[in-house]
């Protein structure tokens, strides 16, 4: 097939690291690492990535951030595994911004695209390796013994009848000049890798001690507060103060890129101060912006057509002789992130340094931002990274908009200020998950297998002027706008298709939404194989298997979700079940959703079985905690959630009118891990797709009704 | 003004009158393990107890909490901090953890209230309190643990 553009993002994790210019992250200590206050005296760092106290502690350095996905836990049980720790004695921290916390494959400090695992599978087990291997050393050079006569367990070295912990061994490990290449242990030899580990940031996160950004305390800190672009792309033409600056507690009023920033006191005075602030703004394009229009101006689009992505055969001539023709189309809305926790940011900035308080999935771009602005070199920019609260994407937005910013009001004040968003600034900040139309035209032959194939899509790019354009845009293609569309595994053996994209440049700002392309791709492509399936006649999960003959893992994890549902099982008038079987982040997942349709309740979701293929397990609590929570974060959002726009103003607030899946609602759900051992692939956004069309395709199995467009709650009148 | 006791110290502070308690225990007393997440009693991040009884401390004036006993994460009593932590523990429920504390808070009048909630309940006392990483299942699952677990500790410390 003539693929001009059929990379996906195995493909795209290829080309990134080749775009790195085969950079080598040096293994090695940064001196300004230095160790927390109340830190053992002595301690053995034999690389960037622990620290071996002299009172036996093991702390582990994570050059990616914790927003909840399990890393804190996940990748310290890699050192521990290889160190032979004791799990009583592994700390974690958040690595500094350095060059040897870089992303293995994207050559920044970044976590994002489920990759974290994948990332520092070697790297971090290698560390613990060479830690162990250095411990050893020094245990049989005092023992004089041979260092095959010894060896570890438990935070030990066994030598002979003698047990020396980690810790008495620091000072003389210290010593040791480190090796170049250590021995791996044999998957068989395993104790921590796959075994059921609790979490080592639970006891902090349920006694209040635990700190988030928006926790960041100093004496004398401000905090800040800015009315920003009510409009997207409006610019400040004036502003009147003189109101805020009579709110107690109010200090300082500047004017940032982004708008005017109120400096008080605390949160309280900073919001009374900017809620009295008159500002007056030139709206710009922004304006122009309306959801009434949206949607027709997609389908125009559409209708236009454009850039071919790849093209093969003649569709039009195989369409007409194609025994069916599906032809449909799915629409999906803009939509905010909302962590729980609004992103904020604390800077002090000197004459010489700028530090930065902050949840961040993108330390390096914030450090280049830092500097940008500031004019300082950037290893003169400090990240202090602390716990994110949720992100799924808002902390890893291509332009560091809330660092940025947070920057700017510190340089423009002079003070040390943390800016804070309350959750109306977070709804209507922008940085949403772009809308999307995709349009179908499909032709089957008798036996219902696809032979022509044309789609058309339309929607925003994400990656257009971010770190990964160079990579991820080609020939005009955002591979993201069309992920897991073009390299499908029956789409890529179709000889007849064409697909395009259309992509709009509108004021609004998108950005990377848990799953990115896959967040609104699944949805199209799994309601559309659905279709497909009932226009052949067969069962969706027979006409599954018929599509992915080829491919083991997926009609592994279709055929156990089937099973363990009852797929085919006899339901009441009223209820259904439906299946979507996808990859998504280098993981195979098949979703079967059970519900109802009632008049009282309208569509309630009973279960959703799940059985997920993401390699080799590490964690498996961990994979099925991920599992749950990005199954009802994609349910959430297909359910109920929609960003609208009225004269460029975004009419959702709060949660009042961007509702969220709540505890009364949230189905059972039950994840079968499948015990792989394959590279591990992603969890944290493998399954957010999938829910949404599995979901659709059971309402239609209850009601006979087909749900084109999300959120579900606007059709909920139609469906009973 | 304003005399008030949080965790069982008294303090008597110069407020604005209309500045919610979220912002006085967080920015004013330095306890910051009570969270913001909306501002207007959507999601439960600020739950504290009043006097005995879950508020949403983000719309609540500290004029209303004048005289009041106000008890955040960072003081709630053992007899039902120890239960709770150690079924969270148990059942590893937090992600991000940032909903946790208001999550922990509403939890902790539920089992004193109820020593042993239906599911019914749970949703019914709960279905205030967001979780974006969607916990839900796990503290359903915690708050069944912790209300076995409370009415042990109660039977063993009255042996």
């Amino acid at each position: 097939m003539e693929g001009l553009n059929s990379i996906g993002r195995r493909q795209f994790i290829r080309n990134t690291t080749l775009a790195a210019g085969g950079l080598i992250i040096p293994f090695k200590i940064t001196p300004r690492n230095k160790t927390k206050a109340g830190a053992p005296e002595l301690f053995f760092r034999p690389n960037a990535y622990l620290r071996v106290g002299s009172d036996d502690t093991v702390t582990i350095v994570l050059s990616h951030c914790e927003m909840g996905q399990g890393i804190w836990t996940s990748l310290s049980m890699l050192i521990a595994e290889e160190l032979d720790a004791d799990w009583k004695s592994v700390k974690a921290e958040h690595a500094p911004a350095a060059v040897e916390f870089y992303h293995t494959i994207y050559a920044t400090q970044r976590t994002g695209g489920s990759t974290s695992l994948l990332s520092e599978f070697d790297r971090y087990r290698k560390a613990g390796a060479t830690a162990r291997q250095l411990l050893v050393q020094a245990a049989a050079n005092r023992y004089k013994a041979d260092v095959k006569n010894c060896r570890t367990e438990n935070g030990q070295v066994i030598v002979g009848e003698n047990r020396i912990r980690y810790g008495e061994l620091v000072e003389e490990a210290m010593r040791l000049p480190v090796p170049g290449e250590v021995k791996l242990k044999e998957p068989a030899d395993w104790k921590l890798i796959g075994k059921k580990v609790k979490r080592l940031d639970t006891p902090d996160k349920i006694n209040g001690k635990a700190i988030f950004g928006i926790d960041v305390q100093f004496p004398g800190l401000l905090t800040a507060m800015v009315a920003r672009a009510p409009i997207p792309g409006a610019k400040v033409k004036s502003y009147d103060a003189s109101a805020t600056k009579s709110v107690a507690g109010v200090r300082q009023v500047v004017q940032v890129p982004s708008g005017i920033a109120v400096l008080a006191d605390d949160f309280w005075a900073a919001k009374k101060g900017r809620d009295k602030l008159k500002v007056e703004w030139v709206p710009g394009d922004g304006e122009k912006i309306d959801s009434d229009n949206l949607l027709a101006e997609l389908k125009q689009r559409a209708d236009k057509g454009g850039i071919v992505n790849n093209t093969s055969g003649d569709p039009d001539a195989a369409l007409k002789r194609a025994a069916k023709i599906v032809e449909v189309e799915y629409y999906q809305p803009f939509l905010a992130h909302a962590p729980m926790e609004p992103v904020n940011c604390t800077v002090r900035l000197s004459k010489d340094k700028c530090e930065i308080w902050t949840g961040t999935q993108t330390q390096t771009d914030d450090q280049r931002a830092a500097s940008e602005i500031t004019g300082l070199p950037i290893e003169n920019v400090f990240i202090n990274t602390v716990f994110l609260g949720g992100s799924f994407g808002r902390r890893n937005i291509t332009r560091s908009d809330f660092v940025r910013e947070g920057v700017e009001v510190a340089k423009a004040s002079g003070k040390l200020v943390k800016t804070v968003w309350t959750r109306e600034d977070d709804i209507q900040g922008g940085m949403y998950r772009p809308a999307f139309l995709h349009r179908f035209k499909v032709g089957l032959d008798a036996n219902g297998e696809p032979v022509a194939w044309k789609q058309v899509s339309v929607g925003q790019s994400v990656m257009t002027g971010g770190p990964f354009e160079k990579v991820a845009v080609i020939n005009g293609v955002d591979m993201f706008s069309i992920e897991g569309m073009h390299n499908a595994p029956f789409v890529k053996g179709i000889k007849d298709q064409r697909i395009e994209l259309n992509t709009p440049v509108w004021p609004v700002t998108v950005d990377n939404w848990r799953a990115v392309g896959l967040s609104h791709t699944i949805f199209a492509m799994e309601s559309l194989t659905d279709e497909l399936a009932h226009a052949a006649g067969k069962d969706p999960v027979e006409y599954r298997r018929m599509l992915y003959k080829q491919e083991p893992r997926l009609l592994n994890v279709l055929n156990i979700a089937a099973e363990k549902s009852g797929w085919g099982k006899q339901l009441p008038k009223g209820q259904g079940m439906g299946v979507t079987v996808f990859e998504a982040v280098q993981s195979y997942v098949a979703l079967i959703t059970e519900l109802s349709v009632t008049k009282e309740k309208g569509v309630r979701v009973e279960k959703v079985t799940c059985a997920i293929d993401c390699g080799l397990p590490i964690n498996p609590d961990g994979i099925v905690a991920q599992t749950e929570g990005s199954i009802a974060f994609g349910l959430s959002a297909a359910l109920y959630s929609e960003i609208t726009f009225k004269k460029g103003r975004v009419q959702q607030k709060n949660f009042y009118n961007y509702p969220m899946l709540r505890m009364n609602e949230m189905p059972d759900i039950e994840v079968h891990v499948v015990q792989s051992t394959e590279k591990p692939g992603g969890v944290g956004e493998s399954s957010v797709g999938q829910i949404m069309s599995s979901l659709t395709n059971a309402i239609f199995a209850a009601t006979g009704k087909r749900i084109r467009s999300l959120p579900v709650i606007h059709h909920s009148t139609s469906l009973i | 003004m304003i005399k008030l006791t949080v965790n069982g110290k008294s303090y008597e502070l110069d407020l604005p009158s209309d500045m919610p308690v979220l912002w006085v225990i967080r920015d004013r007393l330095g306890l910051t393990g009570t969270k913001y997440g909306c501002g207007v009693a959507q999601c439960g991040a600020c739950t504290v107890h009043m006097d005995g009884e879950a508020i949403r401390s983000c719309v609540t004036p500290v004029s209303r909490a004048a005289g009041k006993s106000i008890v955040t994460i960072e003081g709630l009593e053992p007899s039902l901090s120890k239960p709770l932590q150690e079924a969270w523990t148990e059942i590893d429920v937090p992600q991000c953890g940032y909903c946790q504390s208001g999550q922990i808070m509403a939890a902790a009048i539920l089992i004193r209230d109820q020593p042993q909630p239906t599911d019914n309940d749970i949703d019914n006392a709960m279905a205030g309190n967001i979780c974006r990483c969607c916990t839900y299942l796990r503290i359903r699952q915690a708050i069944h643990l912790a209300s076995r677990l409370k009415s042990s500790n109660a039977m063993l410390s009255a042996i």
